[in-house]
């Protein structure tokens, strides 16, 4: 590799000063380690051609590296390239699935490497552990965790080129300063271009990223200006982009049938007969597949079985599979007990005995609550439901000779290649993943299923394969945001502060034995919490546990958390603010009941609790959540605003991932429960800096949208082990003419390094829509999805 | 069987069995992949072509009932200059994923040929059969009257259509 990079450098810098041609291509720093630790920079040129290839990943050579490793500090090289044109290519490195991360990460290198935006192309890397850190789409992590090392990344850079100046003009580096792609010397008036100095600083030894300075915020450019989707000329016109689109010479078209109840596998399969079929090509059986070794992540199946079909196209691989007879062994969870029904009454029953664990209890709820002047109780619930993001499942592989090469969406590729590695027998290293952008994530593309079923396939079927999932497949083979049971009983003192607060989840899970595992994964993360005690406890599914300092166990003197879980027949994973798109409902609507029978105004009710101060809990800062409360308050009018009847105004707040969201809606409600949400208002903490504040707000609208479908229609129910559910229709989005004509969207800065918003802007809604409703009519839903009360949006 | 299709102005002829809705035709066939798959069900719309000019689901149209000219999201623009509705999609900055943009940018073409200067009604009647799972509805509003604005001017401005 050093001896081909070290010749392609030479030929470059020969190309550099002889041949004309070399405007028509493009340079790129590049280090190359040498056997000393020092770093030498080489220039080399790469054809403008393949510069412009279409961004979906699949230019590169991806692979290499080891696993997870210490974090090492960013190289330049691997993400800014200074091409010859005078325009820079600054690679970005995390998976795009529409929250704008492949535009906003290069934005914070350009920025402190002092270019102009219209002088930035973007181009996606692929999955490279060995380069890059943290590609991964989850989480609201992106800002936070990139914030630093990307700004930090393109100082590095802008500080190499002002040395190179200084040197080259024989003045102090204290005198260059830069702008626009250039360095300047303003006493002598002479200026120069980065790229005439490319060569020079490529033999250069990059300073340390702690020692670079970083522009003061008020100097930004780039950063904090409403920026432009980058792809968004090739998403406008067409260009193959997204995972679904991307093909590889001579690949077959699969669809893969699994068994409607999770866990089962084919007993017979009438192969011979779909093998006849028009365009087929073959018929793949995959049962106990013996030569896959053991799942790497806990609790992830790595390959289902199920009947594979390829064929020529899709259309033709689709229609075959209407003509497969299978009969199925079902396993055990294809009985009546795994039914929603069943589950709903178990929870009631499971709820009048004793908990099965107390996640947690302060003081004396028991005496509290008999001292209260008032005691509310309230039984509320909410489905599991779906990701279903617009994009169905989907991944391109081709195996050969015990490599293969992936074209996949995932939001985590990280343990996608992991398991498609598993899966195949051969070392992640093996495996080079391009990472193409996905049409929605939401959480779904964080396990990476589709990735290994595509990968086994290419295997088997000697070929390259273009797996699809029909929606049919998505909906009813996700891993779904898990339903839940909370049973609340709560007291308020004379004076209206909340004194005693108990409640008991019933979620899903079950006894086990023994710690030293992974534990539930629970609170806001959803990606896994630490290891579990020993001793029995209870390993509640992924995304169904709450936690010990969950919102507002640090304001309530006497609290308590009683945990207790049923057996359940499907998977479930993170879905877009794990656990808080469920908890934020539950827990802001029976504040809400609390602030009623206390007589005080809902917001006001929240700011006296939040006042009290809190006393620990997960980093929750109750003065940050005042701000953004207050923010929202003031800019929809609440409590100043006379409002006809039937229509009202409901406020909530959540904290989640960081970022403290306060969310007000009006709604009008007709007396056949029809529910127009006429505007809404955001008010939101999430640091110092918003990044890019188009995509900001888009996407922070765009969670209004996703928690109002969250709230009134959708739900994945079980009938014996099946999901019932299998497409837009029985699981709907929020339409157009049911969304709201307007949400505001407003930042509190605050003195506090830049967070994430995709998952904190979403949870809030609905309880806020849900107290309105109840604001306006006096009817309290406690249980989602809303259409089963007999509503329906207006 | 072989059918034959005026796709963006251009006759094809594709192969394929008489149940093939035209999304896959145009998608796998004719290698057109801008046309998106969602739902088979003619619920989401993100596969929206013209057919005749109307907006059409591709999902739900058998390639053998097709006798009108296609269009699809590539052949939208005029040779180098976007339709307005491309451009104002560009200057209000709609797509969050993308994935459905194609099947909304189609729909709202076919909806200002219809109402050249649309009221807030009349856009999302319009637009109301055509799914945004990232929820971009009040972006996309926003882009549909800045099209219409486009589309009045007697000349698009020029700047617009040189965003990269």
């Amino acid at each position: 590799m050093k001896t081909e990079t070290d010749k392609r450098t030479a030929n470059a810098l020969c190309a550099l000063t002889s041949d004309k041609k070399a405007l028509q291509r493009r340079s790129f720093l590049k280090v190359t380690a040498t056997g000393g630790g020092a770093l030498l920079f080489g220039l080399v040129l790469e054809p403008l051609a393949k510069a412009q290839a279409p961004q979906n990943g699949r230019g590169g050579r991806g692979g290499g590296g080891g696993g997870r490793g210490a974090q090492a500090p960013p190289k330049v090289e691997n993400y800014i390239k200074v091409n010859t044109d005078g325009t820079f290519t600054i690679m970005a490195k995390n998976p795009e699935v529409g929250q704008g991360v492949r535009t906003m990460l290069p934005m914070m290198i350009a920025e402190e490497l002092d270019v102009d935006w219209k002088d930035v192309r973007i181009e996606q890397t692929d999955f490279d552990p060995a380069k890059y850190n943290g590609q991964l789409a989850g989480g609201s992590t992106a800002t936070p965790q990139n914030w630093n090392p990307m700004r930090q990344v393109g100082a590095m850079a802008r500080t190499m080129f002002v040395t190179a100046a200084a040197q080259t003009w024989n003045v102090p580096q204290s005198e260059v300063t830069t702008g626009s792609g250039k360095v300047y010397h303003n006493s002598s008036n002479r200026s120069m271009p980065y790229s005439q100095l490319a060569s020079k600083v490529a033999t250069m030894t990059p300073p340390a990223p702690d020692d670079v300075k970083l522009k003061d915020p008020k100097d930004y450019k780039i950063i904090g200006k409403a920026t432009k989707n980058n792809d968004i000329m090739a998403i406008v016109t067409g260009k193959p982009l997204f995972g679904i689109d991307q093909t590889l010479p001579g690949m077959l078209y699969a669809v893969y049938e699994k068994c409607p109840v999770f866990g089962g596998k084919p007993v017979s399969v009438n192969s011979d007969e779909i093998k006849k079929l028009p365009g087929v090509k073959q018929v793949i059986v995959v049962d106990d597949r013996p030569e896959i070794k053991e799942p790497v992540l806990p609790g992830d199946p790595g390959l289902e079985n199920g009947v594979a079909i390829l064929a020529e196209t899709w259309w033709a691989a689709q229609s075959a599979r209407k003509k497969l007879v299978i009969k199925w062994d079902e396993g055990p969870r294809g009985v009546p007990e795994h039914s929603s029904t069943v589950y709903a009454q178990k929870a009631e029953e499971i709820n009048k005995q004793k908990p099965m664990t107390t996640t947690r209890n302060d003081g004396d709820v028991e005496a509290a609550l008999s001292s209260a002047a008032k005691v509310v109780e309230a039984a509320y619930s909410y489905p599991h439901i779906s990701h279903a993001p617009l994009e169905p499942q989907n991944c391109t592989a081709d195996y050969k000779d015990g490599k293969c090469t992936i074209l996949s969406t995932s939001q985590i590729p990280q343990s996608g290649r992991g398991l498609a590695a598993n899966a195949l027998g051969i070392d992640a290293n093996n495996v080079t993943l391009h990472m193409i952008r996905g049409g929605g994530g939401f959480g779904r593309r964080l396990t990476n299923d589709y990735m290994v079923e595509a990968a086994y396939l290419s295997k088997m079927a000697g070929a390259p394969v273009k797996l699809l999932w029909a929606r049919e497949d998505d909906m009813t083979h996700d891993y779904y945001r898990p339903g839940g049971f909370q049973f609340f009983k709560a007291g308020v003192d004379a004076q209206g502060k909340i004194v005693a607060w108990r409640n008991h989840f019933v979620t899903f899970g079950a006894m086990v034995e023994g710690g030293g595992g992974r534990g539930a994964p629970g609170g806001a993360g959803g990606f896994g919490g630490p290891p579990a005690p020993a001793g029995p406890r209870l390993q509640t599914v992924s995304a169904g546990g709450m936690g010990a300092t969950e919102f507002p166990q640090p304001f309530i003197p006497n609290y308590a958390l009683y945990t207790s879980g049923q057996p359940l027949a499907i998977r479930t994973g993170s879905l877009r603010a794990p656990s808080s798109n469920a908890f934020a409902f539950v827990v802001q609507s029976f504040l809400d009941e609390l602030a009623h029978a206390a007589g005080k105004d809902p917001v006001q009710f929240r700011l006296d609790l939040l006042a009290a101060g809190n006393k620990n809990g997960m980093g929750f800062s109750a003065e940050r959540m005042i701000g953004a409360t207050k923010l929202a308050a003031e800019k929809s009018g609440w409590g100043k605003t006379n409002l006809p009847k039937g229509t009202a105004m409901g406020f909530a707040f959540h904290f989640s991932h960081a970022g403290y969201f306060a969310e007000i809606a009006q709604v009008t409600v007709t007396g056949n429960k029809k529910v127009k949400v006429s505007k809404v208002w955001v008010g939101a903490d999430i640091g110092s800096q918003i990044v890019n504040p188009s995509m900001a707000e888009n996407m922070a609208q765009g969670a209004i949208i996703d928690g109002m479908s969250e709230l009134m229609g959708q739900e994945i129910t079980l009938k014996n082990g099946r999901v019932e559910q299998t497409n837009y229709h029985q699981h709907p989005l929020v339409r157009m003419a049911q969304s709201p004509a307007e949400i505001e969207v407003h930042f509190l800065k605050s003195d506090n390094p830049p967070t994430g918003l995709g998952e904190p802007s979403l949870p809030p809604i609905l309880p806020a829509i849900a107290n309105a409703i109840f604001a306006a009519t006096g009817d309290r839903v406690r249980h989602l999805p809303l259409s089963k009360s007999g509503y329906s949006w207006a | 069987m072989p059918y034959t299709l005026t796709v963006n102005g251009a006759k094809h002829t594709v192969d394929v069995a008489p149940d093939t809705p035209l999304l896959w035709a145009l998608r796998d066939v004719l290698n057109l992949k801008g046309t998106k798959y969602g739902c088979g069900i003619g619920q989401c719309r993100a596969c929206t072509v013209h057919v005749g000019g109307k907006a059409t689901p591709s999902c739900q149209v058998q390639v053998s009932a097709v006798k009108e000219p296609v269009t699809t999201i590539e052949g939208l623009a005029t040779g180098n200059e976007l339709h307005p509705v491309q451009q104002a999609w560009i200057e209000t900055d709609v797509p969050q994923c993308g994935y459905c943009q194609a099947g909304q940018i189609m729909a709202a073409a076919a909806l200002l040929r219809q109402h050249p200067n649309p009221s807030a009604q009349e856009i999302d009647a319009g637009m109301n059969a055509n799914l945004c799972r990232c929820g971009t509805y009040v972006r996309i509003r926003a882009a549909i009257v800045r099209a219409a604005a486009i589309s009045s001017q007697s000349r698009p401005p020029s700047s617009s259509a040189a965003v990269r």
